[in-house]
């Protein structure tokens, strides 16, 4: 028997995607509230470059707008990212309970249902937040636009989302090994956060290597912001990677869809 | 009296021995403080840049005094609980809390006593555990004197009792809020830089230096760290701590009081 | 309507466990159930049963052997499988917890592409059998236990499987509740789904099934039509008696098989225990109408409980 069509496929995920957002709107005051706090925490790190920028006039070869440029493509990223993928957090109670049994019972992908059916609106506050730096500092910054840099100032926050969800995809997949697995999955998840939010020459070489490139933190707003400023990269790295972005996320969801599918075939016992 | 004594102090013993039972999660949670670390570290040393060579401080914090900052609130976070729990929350809301407060106890001075006890554990793998780290991969600013480390033991006391205090409040605002998340998202996006965990109170410029040192949260963070680096008047930061976990206490006290009587109302 | 809709051969399930021997949680089973069948799969905790339903449903792999269910590999075709399976879980729910029970059918009819005036019936179809018309409208987590259990059947059945397993569907409910459920299935099963149910309560069973394999340690102890089990396993079986004219004790006592003979009612009624193994029940009737005017007889059956009780006693 054939899958169902995928336009199917697609209005099943819509309706659960449908019925968690009906959930988090019952009580619309505290659903605000929550924005507001995702708005706000989503600005910890813009505090910080501010603040610090009252102290100094660059940050490893980057102005203030440069900053904040980097700054807002990582937050819009990280707010897709956490609201379509976050909740993946919630793996372990799922094992626990048995809920992702239940999934497995279902003629549809349990990723996929796990991502629809927790999809969190009030990450919503955190896209803010990005998005209205991010359009301060475009406008603020010194830049040459051509057609690719539209596109680039466009696509770049949506492709870094999708290499921080797959980043989050396999961080998660950990859980289905260890059982503590959740809090080892923030140290990468929430760690990615705050590292792509700054020139990648703020952190040593064993950060660089691990948060920028294993985990490929340097491809979500670093590189793309040197693209959109025409800047030479101050660590020396090749132009090519400045725009390889989007190869980048398309390598990052083959990685965690393998990988996933690896967890899931352990948890199912096929594995060791 | 000594009943009374006793009772509190195994409160705190129960809350102990209830987070050693999670030893594996406060394993790998140390991970994130870890890796936070690191990240801090590197950000925030960029303040140095600008300054010429020799003189290196900004806001009276050197490099090596920075680097013991951030490893500092990376052990204290877990130890204040900067990021709160909703126990007493959910608890109020399932109308359990009648059960707690029928009881011969006073439900505030017990739950404090407990969260001293958790506290107590916290200091054990999710204090020292960072701190080592630090130490091996940094050149930190150490205390001059070993009363300066007895003198932060008193300021992470009232660190958590502030802390403390500060949840208990919001914890109960569910016998009002039928949704509390809201409150409890918001408290939590702004305790992280209010309390300093993600830039130094003192490099922040001048106006909001004061302001945010007219509010609770640089008293759960900032001021303990801050007498560990030996970094302003030690008595004025204590003072600091004291008068809110004196003035946030009687406010728990107060609404707690008003929380029995809804709940007197409604009939649970 | 025929054909085979389970068939293992050899499923084996180990477990690696840290610092300990490995678990065989199952160990050889072979079962085949055809389609029509109400098959009860019973066994103490940590029999197996759970991990069996979980190789048949494709959550888990087999460590050996091999499992079809409904001609499909459970594990590689797990997704056209759960077109055709439905399972229910009473210690889970697959319901929304916020929703109300409407709104969790509706989903359920997106996700498993039931065409909207099949959805229509078959819901029009429970409603009325399941008496669900009062709780459509509610979010399920004002539900009572037995009001889910009535949702989380038809959660199971909106994409009419052709197999519906039930695990532990009656834990917790109360005795009204318990018994519509059970005729409700009853009457499903009758309909022409196949019905595999692991349950504690055995009434369930009995109400239920008509086979029954009892399972211990990973092995299948028993496999057969649930009267069969009765006589083979009920060490004794008791035929009662009512006499046309009082008569002593010793009228009865000496037939071959019948190991006591209890008088009551001043001689009017006798209670003769017999042995299966040695005689059988006609021919027993035949031998007491020989010596004795009988105005009425009956044969009492032994409860499930002590033949399952017998089982695990002989092989435990």
């Amino acid at each position: 028997m054939a899958d169902a069509p995928v336009r199917a496929r697609l209005a099943a995920y819509r309706r659960l995607a449908g019925a968690a957002v009906r959930a988090q709107l019952a009580y619309p005051g505290s659903f605000a509230l929550q924005c507001v706090g995702q708005a706000l925490a989503q600005a910890g790190d813009l505090v910080a470059v501010l603040v610090l920028f009252g102290h100094i006039t660059a940050m490893a070869g980057f102005a203030t707008h440069e900053v904040l440029l980097m700054y807002g493509i990582a937050g819009i990223a990280f707010g897709l990212a956490d609201g379509v993928v976050g909740q993946l957090d919630g793996l372990p109670t799922y094992i626990r309970t048995g809920a992702l049994d239940a999934l497995l019972l279902r003629p549809l992908s349990a990723l996929g249902q796990l991502c629809a059916s927790d999809i969190a609106l009030r990450r919503l506050g955190r896209i803010a937040t990005g998005l209205v730096v991010l359009v301060y500092a475009l406008v603020e910054a010194d830049i040459t636009w051509t057609a690719p840099r539209i596109v680039l100032a466009v696509t770049a926050p949506l492709t870094g989302a999708v290499v921080l969800s797959a980043v989050w995809v396999v961080a998660c997949s950990v859980c289905f090994w260890v059982v503590e697995g959740r809090e080892l999955a923030n140290s990468v998840t929430y760690g990615s956060s705050m590292f792509t939010a700054y020139p990648l020459g703020v952190f040593g070489p064993w950060l660089r290597r691990l948060m920028g490139f294993a985990v490929p933190g340097a491809f979500v707003a670093y590189f793309p912001t040197l693209a959109l400023l025409g800047k030479p990269d101050p660590l020396g790295l090749p132009a090519l990677l400045q725009w390889s972005s989007p190869v980048v996320a398309a390598l990052a969801v083959l990685v965690a869809g393998g990988v996933w599918r690896l967890a899931l075939r352990h948890y199912q016992g096929t594995g060791s | 009296m000594g009943g009374a004594a006793r009772m509190y102090w195994l409160m705190a013993v129960a809350g102990f021995r209830r987070w050693s039972t999670y030893r594996q999660a406060a394993f790998a949670g140390l991970v994130t403080n870890i890796v936070f670390g690191f990240l801090r570290c590197a950000v925030l040393v960029t303040v140095f840049e600008g300054v010429s060579e020799g003189s290196g401080r900004v806001a009276g914090y050197d490099p090596a005094a920075t680097f013991m900052f951030v490893w500092v609130g990376q052990g204290l976070i877990n130890v204040v609980l900067l990021w709160g729990g909703t126990e007493l929350a959910e608890r109020v809301r399932s109308g359990d809390v009648a059960i707690d407060l029928v009881r011969p106890w006073n439900l505030q001075a017990a739950l404090l006593a407990e969260d001293l006890g958790r506290a107590a554990f916290a200091v054990l793998i999710r204090f020292t555990v960072p701190m080592a780290v630090g130490l091996l991969a940094f050149d930190l600013r150490l205390p001059s004197s070993p009363l300066t480390w007895a003198v932060f033991a008193v300021g992470t006391l009232l660190a958590v009792v502030v802390s403390f205090g500060v949840r208990f409040l919001l914890n109960l605002t569910a016998f009002w809020l039928l949704d509390w998340r809201g409150t409890l998202g918001v408290y939590m996006a702004v305790s992280a830089p209010l309390a300093g965990l993600i830039v130094p109170i003192g490099m922040f410029p001048d106006w909001a230096r004061v302001a945010i040192w007219c509010t609770p949260f640089p008293a759960m963070l900032q001021a303990p760290a801050d007498l560990l680096i030996e970094r302003g008047p030690a008595p004025l930061l204590l003072a600091h701590q004291l008068g809110w976990a004196v003035v946030l206490l009687l406010a728990g006290r107060v609404v707690l009081r008003r929380g029995e009587r809804t709940l007197v109302v409604q009939g649970g | 309507m025929t054909g085979r809709v389970i068939e293992t051969d050899g499923l084996v399930r180990v477990f690696r466990q840290r610092r300990r021997p490995d678990f065989r949680a199952v160990d050889g089973i072979s079962l085949r159930v055809d389609a029509g069948e109400a098959v009860g799969y019973i066994g103490p905790n940590g029999a197996g049963k759970s991990t069996t339903i979980k190789m048949l449903t494709g959550i888990l792999v087999p460590t050996a052997g091999t499992v079809r269910v409904c001609g499909l590999d459970p594990v590689r075709q797990r997704r056209a499988l759960s077109r055709r399976l439905g399972v229910v879980f009473g210690q889970r729910s697959q319901l929304w917890w916020d929703l109300p029970l409407r709104a969790s059918f509706e989903l359920l009819r997106a996700i498993h592409q039931v065409p909207p005036a099949a959805y229509r019936e078959r819901l029009a179809h429970h409603v009325e059998l399941l008496d669900l018309a009062p709780l459509l409208d509610l979010p399920v987590r004002q539900l009572s236990l037995g009001q889910r259990m009535r949702g989380e059947v038809t959660a199971a059945l909106l994409h009419a499987p052709e197999l519906l397993v039930l695990d532990e569907p009656t834990i917790g409910l109360d005795l009204v509740s318990k018994e519509r459920l059970r005729r409700f299935l009853a009457d499903l099963n009758a309909a022409g789904t196949t019905l595999l149910l692991t349950t504690h309560d055995l009434p369930d069973v009995e109400r239920l099934c008509r086979r029954l394999v009892v399972v211990d340690h990973g092995h299948v102890l028993v496999d057969g039509p649930l009267d069969e089990l009765r006589r083979r396993f009920s060490g004794t079986r008791e035929l009662v008696v009512e006499l046309g004219a009082p008569a002593p004790a010793d009228r009865l006592a000496g037939l071959a098989g019948v190991d006591s003979v209890r008088v009551e009612a001043g001689g009017l009624r006798q209670r003769l225990t017999f042995r299966s193994d040695s005689t059988s029940a006609t021919a027993l009737i035949a031998a007491v109408a020989e010596r004795v005017t009988v105005r009425d007889l009956a044969v009492a059956e032994p409860a499930i409980e002590d033949v399952v009780r017998q089982l695990y006693g002989e092989h435990g």
